[in-house]
């Protein structure tokens, strides 16, 4: 007797990749432009990543439907804590709030894969990263999406400090440059789109430092 | 299941014996084996002086690109050559075998291959493996009765056409070639328009991508255009040249051979 399951899904995947790294005094968040379904593109220049405060941004792959949802709930419980508070969110509160409202809704998921970068309380860079269900840790470095699995290997192996037993443990921002940073992100992305078939058209990146926030567009492959 | 007598000797085809076995384990919970599909754009067409193939060069094994160049387009005859969709390994099997079949079949008659001997070769092969064959394939030629262009489908049937594509990506280059095929074309009209049907696949569908490759079949010449178009660079590279950090090493033990094996001096010599 095998149960008879339902032929309908309610989620697809619209694929991308995110990719978010924190450094002393800035952080970057990227994220592909490509937005497909199966094999079909849909579009090639949808924008995954969101301003949720003045100094934090946030990148999701995953169902783009659940993302834009996810995106106006967070914008709209943003509003009403600056008319309660009469100031911006910080990143590590947003971060709590991201977990929360990605819980809330455990058996029935947003199907987002997020990572969230900005500037903390001191003003050093700081990135979390979430599954589905807002299981969250605060890191140096994420990528999430379906080049993640091509990009994460690459950036332990050049920006994750060696063993902890073998040294002092290390800070979890990384010791780069800003441009540094961005060459990094730049060549993790071209890498991941010659690899992954839901990743490429456009690389778009934001910047988030002491002077505000600046955005910066690449062309990727288009196969 | 043991053959009796009267079923006579075993002919081609698949032995269904392991099946309800197989389905005994996929019930108990093993994943089958995945396979290397080239999620493709091929298409082939007759112009005035003969046939023109093309496909892209990316192979797929799920959404990870397995190989950005690879060769699609294979080698059947001197006059014959077949792009091939569906598992690589199975494209590239098929055409093997029927092209060293043609080889000694010119042999024993001393002429020039025909494009219908290779369609009825492969399409009996493909038919007596009822599908499990997963192989898409675009045949061209000219020979000694003019230029052909054939469709097989994995299950063996066939169609004869003017123009044809197969693969993933094969309606994105259809919308290119319903819009502007017309019979009579030149070299170049067809080579051109060969290459904006595999560009549309390309471009437009996921499983294809990476490069044109084209052939040219005419009476007595044949042309292969390996990656005739290159469309897709890589966009960026890092201004550091190279990255230095290698995996990093935790631990380095020296253990010398010597105390773990017997060493005799002068022994006896191996054998040859």
């Amino acid at each position: 007797m095998t149960k008879e399951h339902a032929n309908w899904s309610p989620y697809d995947n619209n694929g991308g990749t995110c990719v978010a790294i924190a450094g002393a005094d800035y952080c970057v968040v990227a994220a592909d432009t490509r937005m497909s379904s199966g094999y079909n593109i849909l579009t090639r220049d949808y924008s995954k990543i969101t301003q949720l405060a003045d100094k934090c941004a946030m990148a999701s792959s995953g169902f783009q439907a659940d993302v834009r949802a996810l995106q106006k709930h967070l914008e709209a419980r943003h509003l009403i804590y600056q008319h309660q508070h009469n100031k911006q969110m910080s990143t590590p509160a947003m971060a709590q709030l991201l977990s929360n409202t990605l819980y809330y809704k455990r058996f029935f998921p947003y199907y987002a894969f997020n990572v969230l970068g900005g500037l903390d309380g001191e003003g050093k860079g700081c990135v979390f990263t979430y599954d589905a269900v807002g299981s969250y840790e605060r890191v140096g470095y994420s990528s999430q999406g379906s080049g993640s699995t091509l990009i994460m290997p690459f950036l332990d192996n050049q920006l994750k400090s060696p063993s902890p037993l073998l040294l002092p443990a290390k800070d979890a921002v990384t010791p780069l440059s800003e441009s540094e940073a961005l060459d990094l992100v730049k060549t993790c992305f071209a890498s991941a789109t010659e690899r992954d078939i839901y990743t490429g058209d456009k690389l778009e990146i934001v910047v988030l430092n002491a002077k505000g926030t600046r955005r910066e567009y690449m062309e990727l492959r288009k196969d | 299941m043991s053959k009796s007598a009267i079923d006579g000797p075993t002919k081609g085809g698949f032995s269904f014996d392991l099946c309800r076995r197989n389905e005994m384990l996929v019930k108990k919970g093993l994943k089958g084996p995945s396979f290397l599909k080239t999620g493709t754009t091929i298409v082939g067409l007759v112009f005035q002086d003969g046939v023109i193939l093309g496909a892209d060069t990316r192979a797929t094994e799920g959404p990870i690109v397995a190989d950005k160049n690879c060769e699609k387009i294979h080698y059947i005859a001197p006059n014959i050559y077949c792009c091939g969709a569906g598992t690589a390994a199975d494209t590239e099997a098929v055409t093997d075998m029927v092209s060293s079949q043609l080889t000694l079949h010119r042999y024993h008659t001393g002429r020039e291959s025909r494009v219908v001997t290779a369609l009825t070769l492969l399409k009996s092969h493909l038919f007596s493996y009822q599908g499990y064959v997963s192989a898409a394939l675009v045949l061209g030629g000219v020979d000694v009765t003019g230029p052909h262009l054939h469709t097989i489908y994995p299950h063996g049937s066939t169609d004869t056409l003017p123009f044809a594509t197969m693969g993933s990506g094969s309606l994105a280059a259809m919308a290119v070639f319903e819009s502007k095929y017309c019979e009579g074309l030149t070299r170049d009209e067809g080579v051109q328009l060969v290459a904006e049907a595999i560009s549309s696949g390309i471009f437009n569908d996921l499983g294809s991508g990476s490069n044109v490759d084209i052939c040219v079949l005419t009476k007595g010449h044949k042309e292969y255009l390996r990656n005739h178009l290159q469309p897709n660079p890589r966009t960026y590279i890092s201004q550091k040249g190279s990255f230095s950090k290698k995996t990093e090493v935790l631990l380095t033990k020296i253990t010398p051979l010597n105390k773990l094996v017997e060493v005799i001096e002068g022994g006896d010599a191996m054998e040859e």
